[in-house]
């Protein structure tokens, strides 16, 4: 490894445009003539439109026009879709409802976009906005998940009876249901995992130009994957096709994957660019981002975990009723389905499990993946049902986890995963001797003498990342293939551009990326640059979510760098008279092994695109490409280990310690990655004591809009944190690298109510564990 | 947020012409509720009067055991004031937890009286010091001057131009947060001078703040939290929402009224 190699804690290059405000934001962009754009929401969960006057707002100051969803449908935009179709085990497709990207005959939730106003200046078109006058007629409204699937339940859309979107399931069911009857001891448990509101710091925003010279089109865009967007902008909704359309992601402040899907802001501002001949630009306010960002998780379960007599453990039963809302975003349906079932075997040999997973609609923002997507739903149930079965059978956690562990690798899981590598007892052991669980009852004796409620929790978590191989996900229901693509360009002085496929909204990839073509080619970081998010810029690529960016899009690289690397040392070879397999390369310069023969690698560039003296045969240049399609999912595990002290006058619960042991297998820079561990436990205790979106029961509105009613995770809320690596390598990619980006949001909320229950002395806990709550279950029983 | 025009008033007879002046205009000491409700576009004043540099609004003294506190004085400076900490340490500890760092520096004692949030700290203390509030027409005492939920006694063209109180014995102030908005969700301040107790609970009364009269009572002849420990609050005059319900809070108000006990100098 160099200073600036694979392993290094390199200071991240793009920190210095972000923390001096030189960042550039969809929102920073301004095109001649460009407009601004307002839209006309639903204040109703559930309403027909009897229809929209219009003329006042038209007539107002500044307006240019004001389009609806009649006149979207005229012009031929097609409905936001659902890319991955998921089957009922009665072998009939999903049943997926049509969602108008302005809703033309009913709204469905609040925040339904009705129509869109464009006019010179944002206030103007927001003025406008409240002026249209829609005539809704109001319908009941549903939002609760498990009362939707009722009899007599509100219905939302003539496609899916019932509200029932799929009846999926996975596993063995037989088998299963065996393993509970013989069972010694049975622990049984319902989970709810609460909806969250994502909350990015960047809001969403799209800048759509329609060019009619060209009949072309672009979209800047608050993008996770640009391409995609472009993908499906172009194939299931007609804007325009790929060659008109180009999408530019620029610099994108957080996403957590709310900026996965394509939303129908973007899709309506490029066609409302060609409508009124205008750039449109759009930028969503807070209120707008609670109300129509994807929101994440939104299960009700139920889980039973089977033992022997000796706590081996036998089989899992689950049912699960997850809420898509109002509508199926683009990777909804994966989310509770293969992002979540397929992780129920946690880190334990289970010899049967059956789940069975039923997706509704109800009249709420639509839910999609949200950091972690189905996997955090699937250890919060795992990790709990473990924690409480440990408590029902008298034994210590880490004593049951242990005996239940896999440790023959591969293993071949009964819900499709086939975990590659992983050693679950050093991270346990890790964890456990960082948190010192050993002197936890001393601790909890002092803390009594004050008052106070002390617990401890942890959490053996595992999950799936990179997504993988296309083939699979196809044959599971994707629509897309999950590889990444990568072009390394060295330029003629020997600078180098990678540009990728992946796209960096707050990971750092400009620096990690960096750091691989450096330890590479040994040259300097500020020599090479990152190109990413312009589908004019950069070749077909898949985006960035679901921890892929480094197993994958860095896998993509590396394939391109070997080219590169190829190539280099035959030009090398060629101009040293030495023989190719001689070649290495080492701080800048290609050398022949054992003698004092050197040409520094800006020598070599240039004479690849001189091209005075090539190998015979030899194309000048050097700039190769590569797609990388993984083998296998990647398997991050670990163990995080909470300590809370619980004040029982008030129910307040403060961490007083959070541990983790994470093995995110090959590290390319540890500060990158504790500062994702960081966040995403952050985010995970946000969802384990604080984060809740609250819809009213009657009238669907969504009564936790602002952070004045939804609790987002603040410095003081937390402890620093404990972080530790105890890696195995991944055997499936080049790089040997697992993903790091959504371990913390996984692991932590069942270390995280784990403690509090145990502090408590009841398993009763649902997330979040807000004060008033612990303090309720503290004083009834 | 709608447009609005904004004027910076050097005097409070100018500050009341201009909003009478105006079409629909409002006082301004802080804004730290008011702009953000604009902002959301829940409030749309044509004009804007800031009183926060009206010499005569600013200053804080405390002239033997009289302490006055100018309506524009901000929250940072009521904190910062090393007199009025030794006068009156519970308001310096309400100032030292109120809000934060931003809404110290911007927020102002008058800003904040004139809108009688329910979930604000100063009229709690107000209550319970007995305070006198002044303003450009007249003086009142604090418990005529709040008057429920978002209500004062101010007339429109009104402006809190400053408080005054006897400096107490002995004062704390103890509050619990809400977890989302960090407002109190119930806050406790507690004054003792001789004999003569009055608690002030905020963030809890479903009609705003409250003075709690039967803890004054059991405290006065007895000042420690033991002396409150059996008593209670009736849920059914307290607040309830998605954050605490009515038997919550009325569990935090004596909770936090202990608290206030043991923590007052």
């Amino acid at each position: 490894m160099g200073i600036e190699g694979i392993g290094a804690r390199v200071q991240r290059k793009e920190d210095k445009r972000f923390i001096t405000g030189k960042g550039r934001y969809t929102d920073d962009m301004v095109v001649p003539g460009m407009k601004h754009a307002a839209f006309v929401r639903s204040p109703h969960a559930h309403a027909k439109i009897a229809g929209i006057d219009a003329s006042a707002a038209e007539g107002m100051p500044g307006v240019i026009a004001v389009l609806n969803g009649k006149q979207l449908t005229d012009d031929g935009i097609g409905n936001l879709i659902c890319g991955w179709m998921i089957h009922s085990k009665d072998g009939s497709p999903m049943n997926m409802g049509a969602w108008r990207p302005l809703a033309d005959s009913t709204v469905r939730y609040v925040g339904d976009a009705v129509a869109i106003v464009v006019a010179d200046t944002r206030s103007q078109a927001r003025d406008a906005a409240d002026a249209v006058v829609v005539d809704y007629e109001e319908l009941p409204a549903i939002v609760d998940p498990v009362k939707a699937l009722q009899d007599g339940a509100p219905q939302l859309h003539p496609e899916a009876k019932g509200n029932l979107i799929y009846d999926w399931e996975i596993g063995d069911g037989a088998a299963t249901d065996k393993a509970i009857a013989e069972a010694a001891h049975v622990t049984e448990l319902k989970i709810i995992n609460n909806r969250l509101v994502p909350n990015p710091m960047e809001p969403r925003a799209a800048l759509g130009h329609y060019d009619e010279a060209e009949d072309h089109y672009t979209c800047w865009t608050t993008s996770q994957n640009p391409h995609v967007a472009r993908l499906v902008m172009s194939a299931f909704y007609n804007v325009a096709p790929e060659n008109k359309l180009r999408v530019i992601a620029p610099d994108v402040g957080g996403g957590f994957g709310s900026k996965i899907y394509i939303y129908p802001e973007e899709i309506v501002c490029l066609w409302a660019s060609k409508r009124t001949g205008v750039p449109v630009k759009w930028v969503c306010d807070r209120t707008e981002a609670f109300l129509t960002d994807a929101h994440g998780r939104d299960h009700v379960s139920t889980v039973k975990l089977a033992f022997d007599a000796n706590n081996i453990v036998t089989g899992m039963k689950v049912d699960t009723i997850a809420n898509l809302g109002a509508y199926m975003s683009l990777f909804s349906s994966s989310v509770p389905t293969y992002l979540y079932a397929t992780l129920l075997s946690g880190q334990y040999n289970i010899p049967a499990i059956h789940a069975n997973v039923r997706t509704v609609y109800t009249n709420t923002t639509p839910v999609d993946a949200y950091r972690g997507a189905g996997r955090p739903e699937a250890t919060y149930l795992v990790e709990r049902v473990m924690e409480t079965a440990a408590r029902e059978l008298g034994v210590s956690p880490a004593e049951l986890r242990r005996k239940n562990f896999v440790r023959e690798f591969p293993h071949q899981t009964p819900v499709i995963m086939c975990y590659d590598a992983g050693d679950y007892d050093a991270s346990l052991k890790a964890a456990m001797e960082a948190a010192d669980y050993d002197g936890f009852p001393a601790r909890r004796k002092e803390a009594e003498s004050k008052g106070k409620k002390r617990g401890i929790g942890m959490s053996c978590y595992i999950e799936a990342c990179g997504i993988a191989p296309s083939q699979a996900v196809g044959s599971l229901g994707a629509g897309v293939g999950l590889w990444e693509s990568a072009e390394v360009r060295v330029n003629a002085v020997g600078t180098i551009e990678v540009l990728t496929g992946s796209h960096s909204h707050g990971q750092g990839h400009e620096t990690t990326f960096a750091q691989l073509v450096a330890e590479r080619f040994g040259v300097g970081l500020d020599s090479v640059s990152i190109v990413h998010g312009d589908t004019d810029k950069v070749q077909m690529g898949m985006g960035t979510y679901g921890s892929r960016s480094g197993a994958v899009g860095m896998s993509a690289i590396a394939k391109a760098l070997d080219k590169v690397e190829t190539k280099a040392k035959k030009i090398a070879a060629h101009l040293l008279e030495a023989d190719e397999g001689d070649i290495v390369i080492e701080n800048g310069e290609l050398k022949v092994a054992g003698t004092d023969k050197t040409l520094p690698w800006f020598q070599m560039a240039l004479a690849a695109y001189t091209a005075h003296n090539l190998p015979d045969g030899m194309e000048p240049g050097l700039k190769e490409g590569a797609f990388y399609d993984p083998s296998n999912f990647t398997f991050p595990a670990g163990c995080y280990i909470c300590e809370v002290e619980v004040d029982p006058d008030t129910g307040k619960t403060e961490i007083i310690q959070f541990v983790a042991a994470d093995d995110f297998g090959n590290i390319i820079n540890p500060m990158i990655v504790e500062g994702q561990v960081h966040g995403g436990i952050a985010q995970g205790v946000g969802q384990a004591m604080l984060e809740a979106a609250h819809y009213d029961a009657e009238t669907g509105q969504l009564i936790t809009a602002s952070y004045m009613d939804y609790t987002m995770p603040r410095a003081d809320d937390l402890p620093s944190f404990q972080v530790s690596h105890q890696n195995t390598p991944c055997p499936g990619n080049p790089l040997g690298i697992k993903g790091c980006g959504e371990a913390g949001a996984i692991g932590s909320p069942p270390a995280v109510i784990n403690a509090i229950t145990d502090a408590i002395g009841t398993n009763k806990l649902d997330m979040p564990a807000t004060p008033e709550k612990v303090w309720a279950l503290l004083h009834s029983h | 947020m709608y447009a609005t025009t904004y004027h910076k008033a050097k005097t409070v007879d100018e500050a009341v012409k201009l909003v009478g002046q105006s079409e629909s205009g409002k006082f301004l000491s802080g804004g730290m509720s008011l702009l953000p409700t604009m902002k959301q576009r829940l409030a749309a004043p044509s004009d804007l009067v800031d009183l926060r540099h009206i010499p005569e609004m600013k200053g804080i003294s405390v002239s033997g055991s009289e302490v006055k506190i100018g309506g524009a004085a901000t929250h940072y400076e009521i904190k910062e004031s090393a007199e009025l900490a030794k006068a009156c340490y519970g308001l310096h500890s309400m100032a030292s937890v109120l809000g934060d760092p931003q809404v110290r520096y911007m927020g102002t004692i008058g800003g904040s009286l004139a809108n009688n949030d329910p979930a604000a700290d100063y009229p709690a203390a107000m209550l319970a010091l007995d305070a006198t509030i002044h303003t450009n027409a007249r003086t009142l005492k604090a418990s005529e001057f709040f008057a429920g939920l978002l209500e004062t006694a101010l007339e429109d063209d009104e402006i809190v131009t400053a408080v005054s109180f006897t400096a107490p014995e002995k004062s704390g102030y103890e509050k619990f947060r809400n977890p989302a908005s960090r407002y109190a969700m119930c806050g406790v301040f507690v004054a003792k001078t001789g004999s003569e107790v009055r608690v002030g609970v905020t963030g809890a009364g479903a009609d705003g703040v409250f003075s709690w009269d039967e803890a004054a009572s059991a405290l006065s002849s007895n000042f420690s939290a033991d002396a409150i420990k059996d008593l209670a609050v009736d849920p059914g005059e307290l607040l309830s929402d998605l954050h605490g319900s009515s038997e919550y809070r009325a569990n935090l108000v004596k909770v936090m009224a202990k608290r206030a006990v043991e923590s007052a100098r």
